[in-house]
């Protein structure tokens, strides 16, 4: 056990060294797929993560790659609890996140909360020229998150990070 | 029956549906007919044994005798499966698993958006998350319901067929008996026979914009699912999901 245990603000910053396996540029606290960490009455650290999709398969990583920096850091006793009383929402993601998910190439989710039922109406920028004359190719991309569009003005395919 | 075995059984019709189902779309990994919608199929199949997992894991945990989620999946027999008769059917053509999509995706988007008031946080965090997804399965296999109706004459051929040949599987999805009337007075549940006019409507809707015919609702219905009573193709689909743990129960990996 360390001596002293890292405040809380600590502890978020060390979470905030853990990337998402998916999308490296980010990391799972901008994600905002960390939801909770607190002492318990025993002094035991507790975080609190929740996933982005159900079926999302990064999260044992991100679970993994969580615990791993834990113990990094010096921590033997915490817990890692998957937490449903939130629904994730890409509304959690800062600004930070969408313009660092811009500059790696992936269209970040637009700020108006949207349901399913639109997606193919909306207008989604290219990340690449910026152009507005794109298309939605499937509602279904790499992951879970991403639904896959084609620009038509630099004729590249490009990724957008579905809202939800 | 206490509401502590009622949810357990309840949670695990919801995971039974969805693990299943999830196989079958499982299995047009690699198969699809054209890429984006093999990984959309993919997707989906994703979605729902995820969801099934976080299912599991708190049925596991209701019904507190030391089981773990992959214990449920892995280890109980086609008897002990609560699923419908809906979801085990072979994969069949594309457009029989786009049929069945969009008459389960319908019916478990409206079964979610009525437990948005459930009394149990952890299933109700659950649904809320899960019923974002069924929203794009629901749009996704409209789409193609339309698409291939209103198509060729062979695509609606086949696509009316598929409806036609699922239509006896859908009276399942509304099933209820003592499970569902505990955990409706404990505010749990909903009663899914309050669904049915709007599933109708929904799945009506689609079916006149694609051209295709409405099957008749007096013809025999399947039933049988939810007390254990499945089809012969319930068994080989086990078969191949559990074989892997059966043979090595200890491995962990």
């Amino acid at each position: 056990m360390i001596d002293t245990m890292p405040s809380i603000d600590q502890v978020w910053e060390f979470l905030s060294e853990v990337e998402d396996p998916e999308i490296p540029v980010l990391n799972v606290v901008e994600m905002g797929i960390v939801r909770k960490a607190y002492y318990d009455d025993n002094n035991k650290l507790w975080v609190h993560i929740t996933p982005t999709y159900s079926g999302c398969p990064a999260m044992t990583a991100i679970e993994m790659d969580v615990r791993a920096k834990l113990f990094e850091k010096g921590f033997k006793e915490f817990q890692v609890k998957t937490d449903f009383s939130e629904i994730w929402t890409t509304d959690w993601m800062t600004h930070e996140a969408q313009r660092k998910l811009k500059e790696y190439g992936i269209a970040p989710p637009k700020a108006m909360p949207t349901n399913a039922e639109e997606l193919g109406d909306k207008v989604i920028p290219c990340p690449w020229c910026d152009s507005l004359e794109t298309a939605l190719e499937s509602e279904f991309g790499s992951t879970a998150c991403k639904a896959l569009f084609y620009c038509h003005s630099c004729h590249q395919p490009f990724e957008h990070f579905k809202c939800i | 029956m206490t509401k502590q075995e009622a949810l357990f059984t309840y949670l695990l019709r919801l995971a039974d549906d969805r693990l299943i189902l999830g196989h079958r779309l499982s299995e047009w990994c690699g198969h699809g007919p054209v890429l984006e919608e093999d990984i959309a199929l993919a997707n989906m199949a994703l979605d729902n044994i995820g969801h099934a997992t976080s299912l599991l894991t708190y049925a596991a945990e209701v019904e507190d005798k030391g089981r773990n989620e992959d214990q449920l999946a892995f280890f109980r027999d086609v008897r002990e499966y609560t699923n419908i008769k809906l979801v085990e059917l072979p994969k069949g053509d594309f457009g029989f698993t786009i049929a069945r999509q969009f008459l389960f995706s319908t019916f478990a988007m409206l079964h979610y958006e009525a437990l948005k008031d459930c009394a149990d946080p952890q299933l109700k965090g659950m649904t809320a998350k899960a019923l974002k997804e069924y929203r794009y399965h629901h749009r996704h296999s409209k789409q193609w319901i339309i698409r291939l109706g209103d198509g060729t004459k062979e695509s609606h051929e086949r696509i009316q067929k598929s409806i036609n040949d699922l239509w006896m599987y859908t009276n399942e999805l509304f099933f209820m008996n003592e499970v569902d009337e505990v955990l409706i007075s404990e505010k749990i549940a909903v009663n899914l026979e309050k669904l049915r006019s709007d599933w109708q409507k929904l799945v009506e809707e689609t079916l006149k914009e694609a051209t295709l015919e409405i099957p008749d609702y007096k013809q025999y219905m399947q039933q049988g699912g939810r007390n254990g009573i499945h089809t012969e193709h319930l068994g080989y689909l086990l078969g191949e999901m559990q074989q892997l743990p059966r043979m090595y129960p200890e491995a962990q990996w």
